[in-house]
């Protein structure tokens, strides 16, 4: 259904709602990056703007917003990275030692298992 | 007048805690209708949503400003549930296709993630062997599980043999639609990777 809606919108749309940008690399936004809103949606702003002020009243997760939008996650983060810019969202990061190939410490590991265990 | 803008496209899922402050990533991956979305179901606490990544493929001139003609773009769709872990952590599961195309996104998606799932149809095992051969060449530790579908009998020692595993690489069945089942899975990976941490903090 995601795919079928994307198909007939075409690239013009995603190339259009991003104002012809395909980068945002500057804010580091990762899938599981949690967005939370810092203002409330105003009359006249981009629709998919005042859906994610919407969505991220509580914190969510880029792919969530990327799924709810059914919009590729790419341009979900160019749309992210503006409204960051514009100070009507914060970001909530992975912590930079996961990033990467190196293995996670033993205590976040532990916090891991409890939360599994716990399910 | 209310000036409210109107909120009725919000989602029906249950919103994250407030003090959510970081998200964590586990991959399952497996061929077509091995049962992937079924197990991240499982588990989630909420109905698997779906989305896609595009990319555009290597070669096509970043400075081409001729619109999207000529550029040849590879749109590949995944899953994923979510388990709130504690007040602080979430952890998201996606359900990745293992095909190859896949694996030219894979560090776009999914640098970072703490570790992967296979899960294995042993009736097509050879499915299997070209995502255990990108996971050994990412370094994403991984465990191996084999969906059991209704009639099937699984021996492990075989599929051991079958897929060239290593014998510190966990080896486990399941069923991907039931819950504690799905869950031991996930507690094989982490206890896998919390083995790895204390080998490697206690070498000099």
């Amino acid at each position: 259904m995601i795919r079928r809606k994307l198909d007939n919108e075409g690239p013009d749309r995603l190339y259009t709602l991003t104002r012809g940008r395909s980068r945002a690399d500057h804010h580091q936004l990762d899938l599981v990056t949690l967005i939370v809103s810092r203002a409330e949606p105003t009359r006249g702003m981009q629709s998919e703007h005042v859906r994610i002020l919407q969505l991220c009243r509580s914190p969510t997760a880029v792919v969530e917003i990327s799924a709810d939008l059914a919009l590729p996650v790419s341009v979900v983060k160019v749309l992210l990275s503006d409204m960051l810019d514009a100070g009507q969202l914060s970001a909530r990061n992975p912590s930079a030692t996961r990033i990467g190939t190196s293995l996670p410490d033993a205590d976040f590991l532990r916090k891991v298992l409890v939360g599994l265990e716990n399910l | 007048m209310d000036s409210r803008i109107s909120d009725r496209h919000l989602p029906g899922r249950a919103p994250l805690h407030e003090t959510a402050a970081e998200g964590v990533k586990i991959v399952v991956v497996g061929g077509f209708g091995v049962g992937k979305t079924t197990l991240v179901g499982a588990v989630s606490e909420i109905r698997p949503l779906s989305t896609e990544e595009v990319m555009t493929q290597a070669g096509a001139g970043v400075d081409d400003n001729s619109g999207a003609a000529g550029k040849t773009t590879t749109t590949v769709a995944f899953d994923f549930g979510r388990i709130t872990l504690d007040e602080e952590l979430v952890l998201y599961l996606f359900g990745a296709p293992g095909q190859e195309r896949f694996w030219f996104l894979w560090d776009k998606l999914f640098a970072g993630t703490l570790g992967a799932v296979v899960l294995v149809d042993t009736r097509r095992i050879s499915d299997s062997w070209y995502a255990i051969d990108r996971l050994e060449h990412h370094g994403t530790p991984f465990v191996v599980a084999c969906n059991n579908f209704p009639g099937s009998t699984v021996d492990l020692t075989a599929v051991r043999d079958a897929l060239s595993l290593s014998e510190d690489v966990p080896l486990i069945d399941c069923d991907a639609r039931d819950r504690q089942s799905a869950k031991r899975v996930l507690l094989a990976l982490v206890n896998r990777l919390y083995a790895l941490t204390s080998a490697r903090e206690t070498t000099p």
